[in-house]
């Protein structure tokens, strides 16, 4: 199980120490991350389901195409890094 | 005077109190957020906030006791809104006003324009469909935003059903059907920024600000962009209205019962957006804009670059008590009409909405 950690920014809803979690996608894995933190997917995600603009994911510490990077696939001891991108100021 | 208002800033929520007749701090909520938009509901004493976190997007939060404590409740959202054709589909980036019906229903308007109902004490959103889908928002464009967005609700006090609603960049809009039904209502506004033959053009109408008079629902007041445009029939025909130093500015109150009362708060148009000659007036008109009277008691005239947000000036259900707050954080009161005012803090964060509530 890959693990996720989050911002200090998100710790009123999501895993601010590392926490694992189900997934061989970081889409997956995220959604896994969902069931326990609800309010989580809207903070990383827009309406569309797509990462924010201004929202960075890094997997396995290297920052990963906003674009593309929910179908990342991640292995059981990758870890995800959910962080504010500093372009969002 | 009012008793209490809240003030939404770029920095968190404050709720201001009168108490023993001084106007007192007395809670704060969401400090380093900014909160874009107000709304308490008086029948159940509910208030509503609404954040736009930036990185992590646009939050709405609920508080049940009045203000001590909050809940994070949901948002509207564009998931599963059809965009229109060769449009992308949207997601929510502010909600710019927040407003309650006489049925209780609560009404959210947001960047990229979509008009959203709840039924539920915010519980679920749910777009009003027939009006983003009216072929003439495609017209629409962003006034200081990248996408239109609605930011004045007017729900009639007395009829049911009827509503008007203001957008930047796209006109002013009536319902007379709780929302099934729309048509534009802009006959008499001047768009300068547009070429001549598109100037009356209603969906590109840049109207910053809508208000209506409580005791006299027909009268309107708008201010928008090219100037002040006054109406008495129901937003069927504006009169554009001249004042002296400029009639560009973003905020303007109507007082509750005299319909020819307003206030507006004029700034050096429109590339430079503070006061002209950097002397800070509030222009009061009591005879529906025939005359204004330049109000500058209590208000800095000299390097005042305080510019007051279209949702950043408030007056109360007397119509004696005014509230105003500027992009310099400067928030002032005023318990005569504002014949003088009263500077409560200089160093506030800057300001996007005051709203009194009690």
């Amino acid at each position: 199980m890959p693990y996720i950690t989050c911002t200090r920014h998100l710790r009123e809803v999501g895993p601010s120490q590392q926490e694992r979690f189900d997934g061989a996608t970081v889409r997956e894995a995220l959604l896994a991350a969902g069931q326990k933190y609800p309010r989580l997917l809207s903070y990383i995600l827009d309406d569309q389901g797509e990462v924010r603009q201004h929202v960075a994911i890094f997997v396995r510490g290297e920052l990963q195409k906003r674009t593309r990077v929910l179908a990342e696939a991640v292995g059981p001891d990758d870890e995800i890094y959910v962080l504010q991108a500093l372009s969002g100021g | 005077m009012g008793k209490r208002f809240l003030v939404a800033t770029r920095k968190g929520l404050l709720d201001f109190e009168l108490r023993q007749g001084q106007w007192t701090l007395a809670r704060k909520a969401f400090l380093g957020q900014p909160v874009s938009a107000v709304l308490r509901d008086p029948d159940k004493g509910w208030i509503y906030a609404a954040l736009n976190l930036g990185h992590f997007g646009v939050k709405l939060h609920r508080s049940q006791d009045d203000g001590d404590t909050w809940e994070e409740i949901s948002c509207p959202t564009y998931a599963g809104v059809e965009a229109a054709e060769q449009e992308k589909k949207r997601s929510l980036q502010l909600i710019w006003v927040l407003e309650r019906d006489r049925q209780g229903n609560l009404w959210a308007g947001t960047i990229p324009g979509g008009l959203f109902k709840s039924t539920d004490g915010g519980q679920s959103w749910q777009i009003n469909e027939n009006l983003w889908n009216n072929p003439l928002r495609q017209e629409w464009f962003g006034g200081g935003y990248d996408a239109a967005g609605i930011h004045s609700i007017c729900v009639d006090p007395r009829r049911d059903g009827y509503m008007a609603l203001a957008v930047s960049c796209g006109g002013v809009w009536l319902s007379d059907d709780y929302g099934d039904t729309w048509r534009h209502a802009t006959r008499g506004m001047i768009a300068d920024y547009m070429p001549p033959e598109q100037a009356d053009n209603p969906a590109t109408q840049d109207p910053h600000r809508l208000v209506q008079c409580h005791e006299e629902p027909d009268h309107f007041w708008v201010q928008h962009h090219n100037g002040i445009f006054y109406s008495s029939d129901r937003c069927a025909n504006w009169q554009r209205v001249h004042a002296q130093p400029s009639a560009f500015g973003f905020a303007v109150a109507v007082h509750p019962h005299e319909p020819g009362t307003a206030w507006f708060v004029p700034g050096a148009k429109d590339e430079f957006r503070y006061p002209v000659d950097c002397r800070l007036l509030v222009n009061r008109t009591r005879d529906a804009g025939k005359t204004f009277t330049a109000l500058t008691r209590g208000l800095p005239q000299d390097e005042s670059f305080d510019l007051v947000y279209r949702h950043g000036l408030d007056v109360d259900e007397t119509g004696t008590g005014l509230v105003m707050a500027s992009t310099t954080g400067n928030l002032w009161v005023s318990d005569n009409g504002g014949d003088s005012w009263t500077c409560l803090s200089h160093h506030l964060p800057p300001v996007y909405a005051v709203r009194f509530i009690g």
